[in-house]
């Protein structure tokens, strides 16, 4: 084990001993003021011409998001093609995918903070936004699901007009509980972890507003060591709290599955299956976000290849997770000997209303990822974008095949029905990609897309004990130019 | 900024150093020579710069197990309370005494989470006193550099040992590439 120790008398650094040649996290040899200019450059220059193009149609889908959601409250929920016996359609189905999304964040941050993944500092700060922007869009359906909007504050935990308390023992909940706190300490840790770049934008600030307004939020941040013991502290008290966390949300989301008498829904398995689905739809959207915005912006040298190759790994990875879960779902439906189960499933895969559904799920899921096997296959952006869309389309198809082929195929035939999306639903859909578009096209325009003091704690030189300050000067002459 | 006039009394010095190496051994002399206000700033937290410095572990993970605390006897509280106490509502036939408690372990777990994340973010600013935006060390130039790439050590004029004139040689012959003396505002 060469890792460094407290020994100051030691010669080879870590990242050069032989035998643990390891992929630097930031190529070319750029120094901390160049991680600083690139990153900050982001914010302080004119957006490329590519961040309009995509700017405008984000505001105009998320305007109609607004739109639809007018419409139906000034309607009704009627306007939504739910019926009896789906009565959970596309706002649950939506949700589910929005929620799952926002789990690749807050993995990234915290798990990968806990397993000391360094390759994570460069990743970070966008999976966050990400994450939080995800429960944004995931939190507006299940509000209006409740059908009469006003009437949301019945979730908060006071007493209704007739004095009626919530019932603490539904998942539904707990649901809102694990969501409402996630989201909130996401925001905490994503804002404790953007202080110092703030207050390096608010120094590098060349007119009043910026200074005000980078000012104002980096809080006075004077990096002090006296600070940084504390903040570190912190940072490491919230990754460990945000992990179990970050765990509990989507098992609280599929409680509200698993807890019902539902077949094809009442199964032990739905929570780690609904994780690892979790964070393999997370860690597909921080890819189909990170690959062009790292060309974009020429981030190559930050977020590199090998990032891209770790984070298909863990695609991969719980890819397989959920494809094991799905066959595992099917063999307890033909174990357990249940009628209903067997059923459920029978109509799901062989003979029902949305048996495409679930071919389409099983494929973009369990199968397209397995090329990330091949070794150059992670480290090609075509294919990884193209595989990663694949991801994203399948999550999607798992909730739909999860909530609507069970709902649409319940116990008794005569309750048996078909449902279908409306062009509100499509729409609205269409609105929250929008709302999501805008508001981390915004995120990149004014703050800092890649947190500027982790990288800066990764480069070699950080280590107070670098060795060779000459070779690295002379190593550096011109790299930065 | 000159040390010799004294129209404004000065807040302390500001020392740039070239590199964490040399911050680091310069820190661990300062600690030996016996400086209490005083305070290293650098782009990113340098590890074993607490020990260079002989500073103890952190505490705010008290403030946060109380936080924790909190939330969970606060959830554990709630949901008894309306649920066996004010408000028993019968639903799909379950009980409603204490037997219930695994049905409110998602709340209890929640609420912890949440206050303990509280605690996280109020402890840090009441321990370091942010916000606080107009501190003199942020008028200083030399100082900002701590926030790009410089290595900055700052030494309170408060501090028992501080004089304008040792505490500078000290500093150059740390290998301070540049001390400023930094005034007070107020």
């Amino acid at each position: 084990m060469a890792k460094g120790t407290t020994d100051s008398n030691q010669t080879v650094h870590p990242s050069e001993a032989p035998g643990v040649k390891r992929e630097s996290l930031v190529l070319n040899n750029r120094s901390m003021s160049w991680i600083t200019d690139r990153v900050c450059g982001i914010v302080e220059n004119r957006q490329p011409f590519v961040w309009w193009i995509l700017f405008v149609p984000s505001v105009l889908l998320a305007s109609c998001l607004g739109y639809t959601l007018v419409y139906l409250v000034s309607t009704g929920v009627g306007v939504w093609g739910n019926n009896q016996p789906v009565a959970w359609g596309w706002a649950i189905v939506n949700f589910v995918f929005w929620i799952g999304i926002g789990h690749a964040g807050t993995l990234i941050s915290a798990i990968l903070f806990l397993t000391r993944q360094k390759w994570r500092t460069s990743v970070n700060r966008a999976a966050e936004a990400m994450t939080l922007f995800a429960v944004v869009c995931a939190g507006i359906y299940p509000g209006f699901h409740v059908g009469r909007f006003w009437m949301v504050w019945f979730l908060a935990p006071v007493p209704n007009s007739n004095e009626i308390w919530q019932n603490f023992k539904s998942p539904l909940l707990w649901d809102v509980f694990a969501v409402s706190t996630y989201f909130t300490v996401s925001v905490i840790f994503w804002y404790i972890g953007l202080i110092p770049d703030l207050a390096t934008l608010r120094d590098r600030a060349t007119t009043k507003v910026r200074k005000f307004l980078y000012g104002m939020f980096a809080l006075g941040w004077r990096g002090g060591n006296r600070a940084w013991k504390h903040y570190e502290m912190g940072y490491l008290l919230l990754a460990a709290l945000s992990t179990p966390l970050v765990l509990s949300v989507h098992s609280v989301v599929s409680f509200d599955f698993a807890t019902s008498v539902v077949p094809g829904w009442h199964t032990t398995i739905f929570p780690p299956y609904f994780v690892a689905g979790a964070v393999f739809g997370g860690f597909a959207m921080v890819l189909t976000l990170m690959i062009p915005i790292r060309s974009l912006y020429g981030l190559q040298d930050m977020f590199t290849l090998k990032h891209i190759d770790n984070m298909a790994k863990i695609i991969l990875l719980t890819g397989t997770i959920v494809g094991y879960a799905y066959i595992m779902e099917l063999f307890m439906a033909y174990f357990s000997g249940n009628k209903f189960e067997g059923d459920a499933f029978y109509m799901r895969i062989v003979n029902g209303p949305y048996t495409w559904a679930y071919a389409c799920m099983f494929f973009c899921n369990v199968i397209a990822p397995q090329i990330f096997w091949f070794d150059k296959i992670r480290r090609n952006l075509v294919v990884v974008f193209i595989v990663v869309m694949f991801v994203n389309a399948g999550m999607w198809f798992e909730r739909f095949v999860i909530i609507t082929t069970t709902l649409a195929r319940d116990f008794l035939p005569g309750q048996w029905g078909y449902y279908s999306p409306t062009w509100v639903e499509w729409l609205m859909f269409a609105g929250t990609f929008g709302l999501f578009m805008m508001l981390f096209l915004l995120f990149i325009r004014f703050l800092p897309v890649i947190a500027i003091s982790e990288v800066k704690g990764v480069l070699p030189e950080s280590d107070a004990h670098y060795p060779d300050w000459q070779k690295l000067k002379k190593g550096r002459a011109g790299a930065d130019a | 900024m000159k040390a010799t006039t004294n129209s404004k009394p000065a807040y302390g010095y500001v020392a740039e150093f070239e590199n964490a190496t040399a911050i680091y051994h310069a820190a661990e002399k300062v600690r030996d020579a016996g400086f209490k206000r005083w305070d290293v700033h650098s782009p990113y937290p340098i590890h074993g710069m607490d020990a260079a410095m002989g500073l103890k572990k952190s505490w705010l993970s008290a403030l946060v197990l109380a936080g924790g605390a909190t939330g969970g006897l606060t959830a554990l509280f709630l949901q008894f309370f309306t649920q066996v106490n004010l408000y028993p509502t019968v639903v799909q036939g379950k009980p409603t005494d204490f037997s219930t408690l695994p049905a409110f372990f998602p709340v209890i777990f929640e609420l912890t989470i949440l206050l303990s994340a509280f605690a996280v973010l109020g402890g840090l600013l009441v321990i370091l006193m942010l916000p606080r935006l107009n501190h003199p060390l942020l008028a200083s130039k030399t100082f900002l550099k701590f926030s790009d790439d410089g290595f900055i050590m700052s030494i309170e004029a408060r501090d028992p040992k501080f004089s304008r004139e040792r505490t500078k040689e000290m500093l150059e012959s740390l290998g301070a590439t540049n001390v400023e003396l930094v005034e007070d505002e107020v």
